[in-house]
Protein backbone atom coordinates (compact mmCIF):
# COMPACT_ATOMS: atom_id res chain seq x y z
CA UNK A 1 0.00 0.00 0.00
CA UNK A 2 1.08 3.43 -0.80
CA UNK A 3 1.96 5.88 1.45
CA UNK A 4 -0.26 8.43 0.00
CA UNK A 5 -2.79 5.65 0.73
CA UNK A 6 -6.30 7.95 -0.34
CA UNK A 7 -9.70 7.82 1.44
CA UNK A 8 -10.95 5.17 -1.55
CA UNK A 9 -8.20 2.89 -0.08
CA UNK A 10 -9.26 3.57 3.72
CA UNK A 11 -12.64 2.73 2.75
CA UNK A 12 -11.61 -0.53 1.09
CA UNK A 13 -9.53 -1.52 4.19
CA UNK A 14 -12.63 -1.22 6.53
CA UNK A 15 -14.45 -3.28 3.58
CA UNK A 16 -12.14 -5.53 3.75
CA UNK A 17 -11.74 -6.09 7.82
CA UNK A 18 -15.79 -6.34 7.32
CA UNK A 19 -15.28 -9.24 5.02
CA UNK A 20 -12.84 -10.88 7.07
CA UNK A 21 -14.28 -10.68 10.50
CA UNK A 22 -17.69 -11.83 8.69
CA UNK A 23 -16.49 -15.13 7.57
CA UNK A 24 -14.69 -15.77 11.00
CA UNK A 25 -17.34 -15.19 12.57
CA UNK A 26 -19.71 -17.61 10.80
CA UNK A 27 -16.54 -20.07 10.53
CA UNK A 28 -16.73 -20.24 14.70
CA UNK A 29 -20.52 -20.22 14.11
CA UNK A 30 -20.31 -23.64 11.48
CA UNK A 31 -17.78 -24.62 13.89
CA UNK A 32 -19.70 -24.27 17.40
CA UNK A 33 -22.85 -25.64 15.82
CA UNK A 34 -20.96 -28.96 14.75
CA UNK A 35 -19.39 -29.19 17.93
CA UNK A 36 -22.78 -29.27 19.65
CA UNK A 37 -24.05 -32.66 18.84
CA UNK A 38 -20.79 -34.16 19.59
CA UNK A 39 -20.45 -32.94 23.09
CA UNK A 40 -24.72 -33.08 23.90
CA UNK A 41 -24.88 -36.72 22.77
CA UNK A 42 -22.91 -37.33 26.66
CA UNK A 43 -26.13 -35.62 27.96
CA UNK A 44 -28.75 -38.29 29.14
CA UNK A 45 -30.58 -39.88 26.10
CA UNK A 46 -34.40 -39.99 25.93
CA UNK A 47 -34.55 -43.37 27.27
CA UNK A 48 -32.66 -42.30 29.96
CA UNK A 49 -34.58 -39.69 30.88
CA UNK A 50 -37.85 -41.87 30.26
CA UNK A 51 -37.00 -43.81 33.45
CA UNK A 52 -37.00 -40.90 35.76
CA UNK A 53 -39.36 -41.46 37.47
CA UNK A 54 -40.25 -44.40 40.26
CA UNK A 55 -43.36 -45.17 42.16
CA UNK A 56 -43.33 -46.82 45.60
CA UNK A 57 -46.22 -48.46 47.13
CA UNK A 58 -45.77 -47.50 51.22
CA UNK A 59 -49.07 -49.37 52.47
CA UNK A 60 -46.86 -52.45 53.88
CA UNK A 61 -44.58 -49.85 55.67
CA UNK A 62 -45.11 -50.05 59.40
CA UNK A 63 -43.87 -47.70 61.56
CA UNK A 64 -40.07 -47.55 62.45
CA UNK A 65 -39.36 -49.38 59.43
CA UNK A 66 -37.72 -48.19 56.02
CA UNK A 67 -37.23 -48.58 52.35
CA UNK A 68 -34.62 -48.35 49.80
CA UNK A 69 -35.30 -48.14 46.17
CA UNK A 70 -33.94 -46.93 43.20
CA UNK A 71 -34.98 -43.67 41.36
CA UNK A 72 -32.19 -42.77 38.53
CA UNK A 73 -29.48 -44.72 39.58
CA UNK A 74 -28.99 -43.66 43.09
CA UNK A 75 -30.99 -44.58 46.29
CA UNK A 76 -33.90 -42.89 47.71
CA UNK A 77 -34.63 -43.76 51.34
CA UNK A 78 -38.25 -43.72 52.56
CA UNK A 79 -39.26 -44.33 56.44
CA UNK A 80 -42.14 -44.20 57.80
CA UNK A 81 -41.11 -41.99 61.26
CA UNK A 82 -42.43 -42.61 64.63
CA UNK A 83 -44.50 -40.24 66.77
CA UNK A 84 -41.46 -39.26 68.91
CA UNK A 85 -39.82 -38.90 65.63
CA UNK A 86 -41.70 -36.47 64.19
CA UNK A 87 -41.74 -34.30 67.62
CA UNK A 88 -38.23 -34.63 67.40
CA UNK A 89 -38.15 -33.32 64.08
CA UNK A 90 -40.22 -30.86 64.48
CA UNK A 91 -39.67 -29.11 67.76
CA UNK A 92 -35.80 -29.20 67.75
CA UNK A 93 -34.40 -25.48 67.72
CA UNK A 94 -32.66 -24.46 64.15
CA UNK A 95 -30.69 -21.80 65.24
CA UNK A 96 -27.42 -23.92 65.59
CA UNK A 97 -28.14 -25.74 61.98
CA UNK A 98 -25.50 -25.34 59.24
CA UNK A 99 -28.01 -25.64 56.51
CA UNK A 100 -31.49 -24.62 58.67
CA UNK A 101 -34.80 -25.69 57.03
CA UNK A 102 -38.09 -26.86 59.14
CA UNK A 103 -39.18 -30.17 59.17
CA UNK A 104 -43.21 -28.77 57.29
CA UNK A 105 -40.33 -27.30 54.64
CA UNK A 106 -38.92 -31.25 54.20
CA UNK A 107 -41.82 -33.25 54.86
CA UNK A 108 -45.45 -32.70 52.89
CA UNK A 109 -46.96 -35.59 55.25
CA UNK A 110 -45.04 -35.99 58.39
CA UNK A 111 -45.65 -39.93 58.45
CA UNK A 112 -42.96 -40.49 55.57
CA UNK A 113 -40.09 -39.04 55.02
CA UNK A 114 -38.11 -39.41 51.48
CA UNK A 115 -34.98 -38.39 51.09
CA UNK A 116 -32.14 -38.69 48.19
CA UNK A 117 -29.90 -41.61 50.11
CA UNK A 118 -26.72 -39.78 49.18
CA UNK A 119 -24.44 -38.17 51.69
CA UNK A 120 -23.91 -34.24 50.20
CA UNK A 121 -20.49 -34.40 51.12
CA UNK A 122 -18.92 -36.43 48.81
CA UNK A 123 -21.61 -38.88 47.73
CA UNK A 124 -21.56 -42.16 49.99
CA UNK A 125 -24.40 -43.71 50.65
CA UNK A 126 -25.26 -43.02 54.43
CA UNK A 127 -26.69 -45.71 57.04
CA UNK A 128 -29.87 -46.05 59.22
CA UNK A 129 -32.21 -47.57 56.53
CA UNK A 130 -31.55 -51.01 58.61
CA UNK A 131 -32.51 -51.88 62.10
CA UNK A 132 -29.41 -52.72 62.58
CA UNK A 133 -27.43 -49.57 61.21
CA UNK A 134 -25.47 -46.90 63.47
CA UNK A 135 -28.29 -43.94 63.12
CA UNK A 136 -25.77 -41.38 64.09
CA UNK A 137 -25.97 -38.76 67.05
CA UNK A 138 -29.05 -37.73 66.30
CA UNK A 139 -31.21 -40.93 65.23
CA UNK A 140 -31.50 -40.18 61.64
CA UNK A 141 -28.89 -41.47 59.31
CA UNK A 142 -24.86 -41.74 59.80
CA UNK A 143 -22.43 -41.38 56.59
CA UNK A 144 -19.76 -43.69 57.05
CA UNK A 145 -16.99 -42.49 54.97
CA UNK A 146 -16.06 -39.40 57.01
CA UNK A 147 -18.81 -39.46 59.73
CA UNK A 148 -21.61 -36.81 58.79
CA UNK A 149 -24.52 -36.96 60.91
CA UNK A 150 -28.31 -36.74 60.15
CA UNK A 151 -31.65 -36.31 61.98
CA UNK A 152 -35.08 -37.47 61.52
CA UNK A 153 -35.67 -35.16 58.71
CA UNK A 154 -32.61 -35.70 56.88
CA UNK A 155 -30.49 -32.50 58.53
CA UNK A 156 -26.93 -32.09 58.44
CA UNK A 157 -26.33 -31.66 62.43
CA UNK A 158 -22.57 -32.66 62.60
CA UNK A 159 -19.73 -33.42 60.28
CA UNK A 160 -18.64 -32.34 57.06
CA UNK A 161 -20.93 -32.46 55.18
CA UNK A 162 -22.59 -29.13 54.08
CA UNK A 163 -25.59 -28.71 53.49
CA UNK A 164 -29.00 -31.46 54.29
CA UNK A 165 -29.96 -34.83 52.59
CA UNK A 166 -32.13 -33.56 49.29
CA UNK A 167 -35.60 -34.65 49.01
CA UNK A 168 -36.33 -35.52 45.53
CA UNK A 169 -39.57 -34.10 43.83
CA UNK A 170 -42.51 -36.61 44.89
CA UNK A 171 -45.84 -36.69 44.75
CA UNK A 172 -48.68 -38.90 46.60
CA UNK A 173 -50.80 -40.31 43.51
CA UNK A 174 -53.19 -41.79 46.38
CA UNK A 175 -52.96 -41.87 50.56
CA UNK A 176 -50.12 -44.83 50.35
CA UNK A 177 -48.34 -44.38 46.73
CA UNK A 178 -45.80 -42.26 45.83
CA UNK A 179 -44.24 -40.82 42.51
CA UNK A 180 -40.60 -39.76 42.97
CA UNK A 181 -39.32 -37.75 40.11
CA UNK B 1 18.51 -19.63 10.27
CA UNK B 2 16.13 -17.15 10.45
CA UNK B 3 15.96 -15.17 14.05
CA UNK B 4 13.12 -12.88 13.94
CA UNK B 5 10.61 -15.24 12.11
CA UNK B 6 7.90 -14.77 15.04
CA UNK B 7 7.02 -11.66 16.21
CA UNK B 8 4.97 -13.25 19.38
CA UNK B 9 7.65 -13.67 22.52
CA UNK B 10 5.49 -17.14 23.50
CA UNK B 11 5.85 -18.35 19.92
CA UNK B 12 9.82 -17.37 19.63
CA UNK B 13 10.27 -19.37 23.27
CA UNK B 14 8.60 -22.40 22.44
CA UNK B 15 10.12 -22.28 18.81
CA UNK B 16 14.06 -22.23 20.30
CA UNK B 17 13.04 -25.35 22.17
CA UNK B 18 10.88 -27.29 20.56
CA UNK B 19 10.35 -25.87 16.61
CA UNK B 20 7.19 -26.96 16.00
CA UNK B 21 6.02 -23.73 14.61
CA UNK B 22 8.90 -23.62 12.11
CA UNK B 23 7.76 -26.94 11.16
CA UNK B 24 4.39 -25.98 10.10
CA UNK B 25 5.17 -22.73 8.98
CA UNK B 26 7.54 -24.56 6.43
CA UNK B 27 5.49 -27.49 5.71
CA UNK B 28 1.75 -25.41 5.07
CA UNK B 29 3.17 -21.83 4.98
CA UNK B 30 5.89 -21.50 2.75
CA UNK B 31 6.04 -25.09 1.45
CA UNK B 32 6.87 -24.52 -2.72
CA UNK B 33 3.80 -26.07 -3.83
CA UNK B 34 3.39 -26.32 -8.25
CA UNK B 35 1.22 -23.41 -9.35
CA UNK B 36 -0.90 -25.26 -11.95
CA UNK B 37 -2.37 -27.89 -9.46
CA UNK B 38 -6.16 -28.22 -10.87
CA UNK B 39 -8.97 -29.46 -8.59
CA UNK B 40 -7.97 -33.35 -9.03
CA UNK B 41 -5.52 -32.31 -6.48
CA UNK B 42 -8.03 -31.35 -3.88
CA UNK B 43 -8.82 -34.91 -2.78
CA UNK B 44 -5.69 -35.73 -0.85
CA UNK B 45 -6.19 -33.19 1.60
CA UNK B 46 -10.64 -33.71 1.56
CA UNK B 47 -9.76 -37.75 2.34
CA UNK B 48 -7.61 -36.17 5.32
CA UNK B 49 -11.32 -34.54 6.24
CA UNK B 50 -12.75 -37.53 5.78
CA UNK B 51 -10.07 -39.80 7.94
CA UNK B 52 -10.50 -36.99 10.98
CA UNK B 53 -14.50 -36.81 10.72
CA UNK B 54 -14.44 -40.89 11.07
CA UNK B 55 -12.41 -40.57 14.03
CA UNK B 56 -14.43 -38.00 15.46
CA UNK B 57 -17.88 -39.53 15.35
CA UNK B 58 -16.57 -42.95 15.62
CA UNK B 59 -14.98 -41.83 19.14
CA UNK B 60 -18.46 -40.45 19.78
CA UNK B 61 -20.10 -43.16 18.74
CA UNK B 62 -18.24 -45.73 20.51
CA UNK B 63 -19.37 -44.03 24.07
CA UNK B 64 -23.10 -45.19 23.25
CA UNK B 65 -22.51 -48.76 21.52
CA UNK B 66 -22.22 -51.96 22.64
CA UNK B 67 -20.45 -54.58 21.45
CA UNK B 68 -22.45 -58.04 22.29
CA UNK B 69 -24.48 -60.20 20.18
CA UNK B 70 -27.42 -59.57 22.56
CA UNK B 71 -26.71 -56.03 22.65
CA UNK B 72 -25.27 -54.61 19.21
CA UNK B 73 -28.22 -54.17 17.28
CA UNK B 74 -30.56 -52.07 19.80
CA UNK B 75 -27.73 -50.24 21.05
CA UNK B 76 -27.20 -48.75 17.19
CA UNK B 77 -31.21 -48.25 17.66
CA UNK B 78 -30.93 -46.83 20.68
CA UNK B 79 -28.37 -44.27 19.11
CA UNK B 80 -31.02 -43.58 16.49
CA UNK B 81 -33.60 -42.87 18.68
CA UNK B 82 -32.71 -41.95 21.86
CA UNK B 83 -29.28 -40.52 22.05
CA UNK B 84 -29.34 -36.94 22.07
CA UNK B 85 -28.45 -35.92 17.80
CA UNK B 86 -27.42 -39.75 17.42
CA UNK B 87 -29.21 -39.97 14.14
CA UNK B 88 -27.07 -37.59 12.95
CA UNK B 89 -23.60 -38.42 14.48
CA UNK B 90 -24.91 -42.75 12.87
CA UNK B 91 -25.74 -41.02 9.53
CA UNK B 92 -21.80 -38.59 9.71
CA UNK B 93 -20.13 -41.64 10.57
CA UNK B 94 -22.13 -44.23 8.20
CA UNK B 95 -22.38 -41.63 5.00
CA UNK B 96 -18.55 -40.96 5.88
CA UNK B 97 -17.30 -44.11 5.27
CA UNK B 98 -19.02 -44.24 1.44
CA UNK B 99 -17.84 -40.19 1.12
CA UNK B 100 -14.39 -41.29 2.13
CA UNK B 101 -13.82 -44.09 -0.52
CA UNK B 102 -15.27 -41.26 -3.31
CA UNK B 103 -12.54 -39.04 -2.34
CA UNK B 104 -9.83 -41.47 -1.55
CA UNK B 105 -10.91 -43.44 -5.48
CA UNK B 106 -10.93 -40.25 -6.98
CA UNK B 107 -7.78 -39.54 -5.43
CA UNK B 108 -5.92 -43.11 -6.75
CA UNK B 109 -7.52 -42.26 -10.33
CA UNK B 110 -5.82 -38.55 -10.40
CA UNK B 111 -2.28 -40.69 -9.10
CA UNK B 112 -3.45 -43.22 -12.17
CA UNK B 113 -3.72 -40.73 -14.67
CA UNK B 114 -0.89 -38.23 -14.06
CA UNK B 115 1.10 -40.90 -13.04
CA UNK B 116 1.68 -39.32 -9.69
CA UNK B 117 3.51 -43.07 -8.53
CA UNK B 118 6.15 -42.99 -11.28
CA UNK B 119 9.87 -41.59 -9.39
CA UNK B 120 10.54 -40.47 -7.55
CA UNK B 121 7.56 -41.13 -5.74
CA UNK B 122 7.07 -44.76 -5.84
CA UNK B 123 6.99 -44.87 -1.59
CA UNK B 124 4.81 -42.42 -1.42
CA UNK B 125 2.06 -44.67 -3.76
CA UNK B 126 3.07 -47.87 -1.83
CA UNK B 127 2.18 -46.28 1.39
CA UNK B 128 -0.89 -44.41 -0.35
CA UNK B 129 -2.28 -48.50 -0.92
CA UNK B 130 -1.47 -49.62 2.34
CA UNK B 131 -3.88 -47.17 3.58
CA UNK B 132 -6.89 -48.07 0.88
CA UNK B 133 -5.45 -51.88 2.65
CA UNK B 134 -6.55 -50.74 6.18
CA UNK B 135 -8.91 -48.64 5.07
CA UNK B 136 -10.82 -51.96 3.17
CA UNK B 137 -10.28 -53.90 6.40
CA UNK B 138 -11.57 -51.09 9.19
CA UNK B 139 -15.01 -50.33 6.98
CA UNK B 140 -15.14 -54.13 6.53
CA UNK B 141 -15.32 -54.70 10.21
CA UNK B 142 -17.01 -51.51 11.07
CA UNK B 143 -20.09 -52.87 8.77
CA UNK B 144 -20.31 -55.84 11.27
CA UNK B 145 -20.94 -53.89 14.23
CA UNK B 146 -24.54 -53.10 13.80
CA UNK B 147 -24.94 -56.12 14.07
CA UNK B 148 -27.78 -56.40 11.34
CA UNK B 149 -28.57 -59.23 8.25
CA UNK B 150 -25.62 -58.17 6.35
CA UNK B 151 -23.31 -57.33 9.14
CA UNK B 152 -23.55 -60.91 10.49
CA UNK B 153 -23.64 -62.70 6.61
CA UNK B 154 -20.86 -60.08 5.30
CA UNK B 155 -18.71 -60.76 8.23
CA UNK B 156 -19.18 -64.74 7.37
CA UNK B 157 -18.59 -64.75 3.83
CA UNK B 158 -15.91 -62.07 4.28
CA UNK B 159 -13.64 -64.47 7.13
CA UNK B 160 -14.46 -67.39 4.60
CA UNK B 161 -12.50 -66.59 2.01
CA UNK B 162 -9.51 -67.09 4.55
CA UNK B 163 -10.87 -71.10 3.98
CA UNK B 164 -9.57 -71.05 0.69
CA UNK B 165 -6.01 -71.28 1.84
CA UNK B 166 -4.74 -75.13 1.45
CA UNK B 167 -4.01 -76.79 4.33
CA UNK B 168 -4.36 -74.57 7.07
CA UNK B 169 -7.57 -72.00 5.90
CA UNK B 170 -9.77 -73.51 8.29
CA UNK B 171 -7.50 -73.29 11.12
CA UNK B 172 -7.01 -69.56 10.29
CA UNK B 173 -10.73 -69.09 9.68
CA UNK B 174 -11.80 -70.74 13.40
CA UNK B 175 -8.40 -68.10 14.99
CA UNK B 176 -10.39 -65.36 13.33
CA UNK B 177 -13.82 -66.13 14.74
CA UNK B 178 -12.66 -67.23 17.82
CA UNK B 179 -14.97 -70.11 18.09
CA UNK B 180 -16.73 -72.18 15.20
CA UNK B 181 -18.78 -69.19 13.68
CA UNK B 182 -19.12 -65.70 13.61
CA UNK B 183 -19.76 -65.18 17.15
CA UNK B 184 -19.63 -63.01 20.19
CA UNK B 185 -15.89 -63.18 20.55
CA UNK B 186 -15.79 -62.22 16.49
CA UNK B 187 -18.10 -59.28 17.16
CA UNK B 188 -15.38 -57.99 20.42
CA UNK B 189 -12.56 -58.04 18.10
CA UNK B 190 -13.92 -56.35 15.59
CA UNK B 191 -14.86 -53.73 17.63
CA UNK B 192 -11.50 -53.44 19.33
CA UNK B 193 -9.80 -53.67 15.43
CA UNK B 194 -12.04 -51.05 14.05
CA UNK B 195 -11.55 -48.71 16.80
CA UNK B 196 -7.89 -48.93 16.50
CA UNK B 197 -7.28 -49.20 12.67
CA UNK B 198 -7.96 -45.95 12.17
CA UNK B 199 -5.28 -44.88 14.29
CA UNK B 200 -2.71 -46.71 12.36
CA UNK B 201 -3.92 -45.15 9.56
CA UNK B 202 -3.42 -41.58 11.01
CA UNK B 203 0.22 -43.13 11.26
CA UNK B 204 0.26 -43.91 7.51
CA UNK B 205 -1.01 -40.99 6.50
CA UNK B 206 2.26 -39.28 8.45
CA UNK B 207 4.43 -41.16 6.78
CA UNK B 208 2.55 -40.10 3.43
CA UNK B 209 2.81 -37.09 3.87
CA UNK B 210 6.69 -36.68 4.61
CA UNK B 211 7.00 -38.96 1.35
CA UNK B 212 5.08 -36.45 -0.37
CA UNK B 213 6.64 -33.07 1.02
CA UNK B 214 10.52 -34.76 -0.15
CA UNK B 215 9.65 -33.59 -3.47
CA UNK B 216 6.38 -32.07 -3.37
CA UNK B 217 3.09 -32.60 -5.39
CA UNK B 218 3.24 -33.89 -8.86
CA UNK B 219 1.51 -31.70 -11.22
CA UNK B 220 -1.03 -31.64 -14.02
CA UNK B 221 1.83 -31.68 -16.41
CA UNK B 222 4.06 -34.82 -14.81
CA UNK B 223 7.39 -32.78 -15.30
CA UNK B 224 9.47 -31.75 -12.58
CA UNK B 225 9.67 -28.22 -10.85
CA UNK B 226 12.40 -26.36 -12.39
CA UNK B 227 12.57 -23.71 -9.67
CA UNK B 228 10.71 -20.78 -7.75
CA UNK B 229 9.24 -19.73 -11.17
CA UNK B 230 7.24 -22.52 -11.00
CA UNK B 231 5.75 -22.48 -7.92
CA UNK B 232 3.85 -20.61 -5.45
CA UNK B 233 3.37 -20.71 -1.51
CA UNK B 234 1.17 -23.28 -0.20
CA UNK B 235 -0.61 -20.85 1.75
CA UNK B 236 -2.80 -18.91 1.01
CA UNK B 237 -2.99 -20.18 -2.68
CA UNK B 238 -3.78 -23.53 -1.67
CA UNK B 239 -5.31 -23.23 1.69
CA UNK B 240 -7.86 -21.27 -0.10
CA UNK B 241 -8.39 -23.67 -2.66
CA UNK B 242 -8.51 -26.82 -0.38
CA UNK B 243 -10.96 -24.70 1.93
CA UNK B 244 -13.07 -24.03 -1.41
CA UNK B 245 -13.22 -27.80 -2.47
CA UNK B 246 -14.03 -28.74 1.18
CA UNK B 247 -17.19 -26.07 1.31
CA UNK B 248 -18.02 -28.23 -1.95
CA UNK B 249 -17.18 -31.75 -1.12
CA UNK B 250 -19.37 -30.27 2.14
CA UNK B 251 -22.58 -29.25 0.48
CA UNK B 252 -22.33 -33.18 -1.30
CA UNK B 253 -22.03 -35.15 2.01
CA UNK B 254 -24.31 -32.95 4.19
CA UNK B 255 -27.16 -33.66 0.92
CA UNK B 256 -26.33 -37.30 1.07
CA UNK B 257 -26.48 -36.95 5.79
CA UNK B 258 -29.86 -35.25 5.21
CA UNK B 259 -31.86 -35.97 2.30
CA UNK B 260 -30.44 -39.63 1.18
CA UNK B 261 -28.98 -41.26 4.65
CA UNK B 262 -29.75 -45.02 3.36
CA UNK B 263 -28.72 -44.77 -0.19
CA UNK B 264 -25.72 -46.32 -0.01
CA UNK B 265 -26.79 -48.71 2.48
CA UNK B 266 -28.82 -52.02 2.23
CA UNK B 267 -32.29 -52.14 4.19
CA UNK B 268 -31.56 -55.53 5.18
CA UNK B 269 -29.07 -54.37 7.50
CA UNK B 270 -31.83 -52.65 9.51
CA UNK B 271 -33.13 -56.71 10.56
CA UNK B 272 -31.25 -57.97 13.40
CA UNK B 273 -28.58 -60.83 12.49
CA UNK B 274 -29.57 -64.25 12.59
CA UNK B 275 -26.97 -67.62 12.31
CA UNK B 276 -30.22 -69.59 11.15
CA UNK B 277 -31.86 -67.40 7.80
CA UNK B 278 -29.43 -65.80 5.38
CA UNK B 279 -30.60 -63.41 3.35
CA UNK B 280 -31.52 -64.12 -0.53
CA UNK B 281 -29.27 -61.37 -2.17
CA UNK B 282 -25.94 -60.47 -0.42
CA UNK B 283 -24.22 -57.57 -1.34
CA UNK B 284 -21.02 -55.65 0.49
CA UNK B 285 -20.99 -52.50 0.59
CA UNK B 286 -20.34 -50.83 -2.63
CA UNK B 287 -16.56 -49.56 -2.52
CA UNK B 288 -16.11 -53.48 -2.11
CA UNK B 289 -18.40 -54.35 -5.58
CA UNK B 290 -15.11 -54.35 -8.10
CA UNK B 291 -13.62 -56.53 -5.62
CA UNK B 292 -16.10 -58.74 -5.45
CA UNK B 293 -17.19 -59.02 -8.80
CA UNK B 294 -13.44 -60.11 -9.44
CA UNK B 295 -13.86 -62.94 -6.75
CA UNK B 296 -16.78 -64.10 -8.35
CA UNK B 297 -15.75 -63.69 -11.92
CA UNK B 298 -13.24 -66.72 -11.32
CA UNK B 299 -14.43 -70.54 -10.62
CA UNK B 300 -12.34 -71.67 -8.26
CA UNK B 301 -12.60 -70.84 -4.75
CA UNK B 302 -9.10 -70.20 -4.40
CA UNK B 303 -8.29 -69.02 -7.44
CA UNK B 304 -11.10 -66.42 -7.02
CA UNK B 305 -9.41 -64.93 -3.24
CA UNK B 306 -5.79 -64.78 -5.20
CA UNK B 307 -7.51 -62.90 -7.82
CA UNK B 308 -9.30 -60.47 -5.50
CA UNK B 309 -6.02 -59.96 -3.22
CA UNK B 310 -4.09 -59.84 -6.52
CA UNK B 311 -6.65 -56.70 -7.88
CA UNK B 312 -4.98 -54.62 -5.03
CA UNK B 313 -0.91 -56.14 -5.05
CA UNK B 314 -0.46 -55.10 -8.76
CA UNK B 315 -1.39 -51.95 -7.30
CA UNK B 316 1.73 -51.87 -4.93
CA UNK B 317 4.57 -53.11 -7.91
CA UNK B 318 2.96 -50.75 -10.43
CA UNK B 319 5.99 -47.90 -9.88
CA UNK B 320 7.80 -51.04 -12.19
CA UNK B 321 4.95 -51.97 -14.12
CA UNK B 322 4.18 -48.38 -15.42
CA UNK B 323 7.65 -48.50 -18.20
CA UNK B 324 6.88 -44.77 -19.09
CA UNK B 325 9.25 -42.16 -18.39
CA UNK B 326 6.49 -39.76 -19.15
CA UNK B 327 4.43 -39.14 -16.31
CA UNK B 328 1.44 -37.04 -17.40
CA UNK B 329 -1.20 -38.81 -19.65
CA UNK B 330 -1.60 -35.35 -21.71
CA UNK B 331 1.39 -36.70 -23.72
CA UNK B 332 0.54 -40.25 -23.72
CA UNK B 333 -1.87 -40.02 -26.25
CA UNK B 334 -2.56 -44.32 -26.05
CA UNK B 335 -2.33 -44.86 -22.78
CA UNK B 336 -5.14 -41.75 -22.38
CA UNK B 337 -7.78 -44.09 -23.91
CA UNK B 338 -6.97 -47.11 -21.68
CA UNK B 339 -7.25 -44.92 -18.90
CA UNK B 340 -10.81 -43.97 -19.49
CA UNK B 341 -11.45 -47.66 -20.30
CA UNK B 342 -9.61 -49.17 -16.93
CA UNK B 343 -12.20 -46.66 -15.29
CA UNK B 344 -15.21 -47.69 -17.31
CA UNK B 345 -13.96 -51.49 -16.43
CA UNK B 346 -13.69 -50.65 -12.82
CA UNK B 347 -17.11 -49.28 -12.54
CA UNK B 348 -18.80 -51.96 -14.71
CA UNK B 349 -17.12 -54.00 -12.04
CA UNK B 350 -18.70 -52.19 -9.82
CA UNK B 351 -22.18 -52.70 -11.17
CA UNK B 352 -21.47 -56.31 -11.56
CA UNK B 353 -20.64 -57.45 -8.53
CA UNK B 354 -24.21 -55.44 -7.40
CA UNK B 355 -25.81 -58.38 -9.95
CA UNK B 356 -26.57 -61.54 -9.52
CA UNK B 357 -23.63 -64.19 -10.17
CA UNK B 358 -25.65 -65.83 -13.07
CA UNK B 359 -26.19 -65.54 -17.15
CA UNK B 360 -24.66 -62.82 -19.12
CA UNK B 361 -23.35 -61.24 -15.50
CA UNK B 362 -20.74 -63.86 -14.88
CA UNK B 363 -19.20 -63.44 -18.31
CA UNK B 364 -19.11 -59.69 -18.34
CA UNK B 365 -17.55 -60.26 -14.63
CA UNK B 366 -14.63 -62.50 -16.48
CA UNK B 367 -14.44 -60.29 -19.90
CA UNK B 368 -13.89 -57.28 -17.13
CA UNK B 369 -11.64 -59.17 -14.57
CA UNK B 370 -9.63 -60.11 -17.65
CA UNK B 371 -9.21 -56.53 -19.05
CA UNK B 372 -8.26 -55.18 -15.39
CA UNK B 373 -4.94 -57.59 -14.97
CA UNK B 374 -4.28 -56.63 -18.83
CA UNK B 375 -4.05 -53.31 -18.34
CA UNK B 376 -1.71 -53.76 -14.84
CA UNK B 377 0.40 -56.59 -16.25
CA UNK B 378 0.61 -56.44 -20.07
CA UNK B 379 -0.41 -52.67 -21.05
CA UNK B 380 1.68 -51.05 -18.54
CA UNK B 381 5.17 -52.46 -19.22
CA UNK B 382 4.41 -52.59 -22.94
CA UNK B 383 2.50 -49.79 -23.92
CA UNK B 384 5.61 -47.57 -23.78
CA UNK B 385 7.32 -49.55 -27.03
CA UNK B 386 4.66 -48.71 -28.96
CA UNK B 387 3.58 -45.38 -27.76
CA UNK B 388 4.90 -42.33 -29.50
CA UNK B 389 4.56 -39.46 -26.72
CA UNK B 390 3.90 -35.61 -27.26
CA UNK B 391 6.66 -33.51 -26.48
CA UNK B 392 7.10 -32.07 -23.03
CA UNK B 393 7.06 -28.86 -22.51
CA UNK B 394 10.41 -27.14 -21.06
CA UNK B 395 8.84 -26.07 -17.55
CA UNK B 396 5.27 -25.92 -16.03
CA UNK B 397 5.23 -22.12 -16.61
CA UNK B 398 5.77 -22.20 -20.49
CA UNK B 399 2.46 -23.35 -21.45
CA UNK B 400 1.74 -20.64 -19.26
CA UNK B 401 4.24 -17.79 -20.46
CA UNK B 402 5.06 -18.80 -23.07
CA UNK B 403 8.19 -17.81 -24.95
CA UNK B 404 10.35 -15.92 -22.57
CA UNK B 405 10.20 -18.65 -19.97
CA UNK B 406 10.78 -21.10 -22.49
CA UNK B 407 14.11 -19.30 -23.57
CA UNK B 408 15.07 -19.35 -19.54
CA UNK B 409 14.47 -22.96 -18.92
CA UNK B 410 16.59 -23.67 -21.89
CA UNK B 411 18.94 -21.33 -20.79
CA UNK B 412 19.74 -23.58 -17.73
CA UNK B 413 19.23 -26.33 -19.44
CA UNK B 414 22.14 -25.87 -21.29
CA UNK B 415 24.34 -24.71 -18.12
CA UNK B 416 23.29 -28.35 -17.43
Amino acid sequence: MSTKSSSKEIKNEGKRDFLIISTYAMAGIGAASVAWPLIDQMNPAADTLALASTEVDLSSLEEGQAITVTWRGKPVFVRHRTPKEIKSAKEVSLDDMRHPETDEERVPNEKFIVLVGVCTHLGCVPLGQKSGDVKGLYGGWFCPCHGSHYDHSGRIRKGPAPTNLEVPSYKFLSENVIKIG
Amino acid sequence: MSKSKFKNPVVKWIDHRLPVFSFMDHELNHYPTPKNLNYFWNFGSLAGFALVTMIVTGIVLSMNYTAHVDYAFDSVERIMRDVNHGWLIRYIHMNGASFFFIVVYIHIFRGLYYGSYKAPRELLWILGVLILLLMMATAFMGYVLPWGQMSFWGATVITNLFSAIPLVGESIVTWLWGGFSVDNSTLNRFFSLHFVLPFVIVGVVILHLVALHRFGSNNPIGIDVKGTQDTIPFSPYYTIKDLFGLSVFLSFFAAAVFFFPNFMGHPDNYIEANPMVTPAHIVPEWYFLPFYAILRAIPDKLGGVLFMFGAIAVLFILPWLDRSSVRSSQFRPIYKIFFWILLLDCILLGYLGAMPAEGIYVILSRIATAYYFFHFLILFPLLPFIEKTKPLPFSISEPILGGAATASAMATREKK
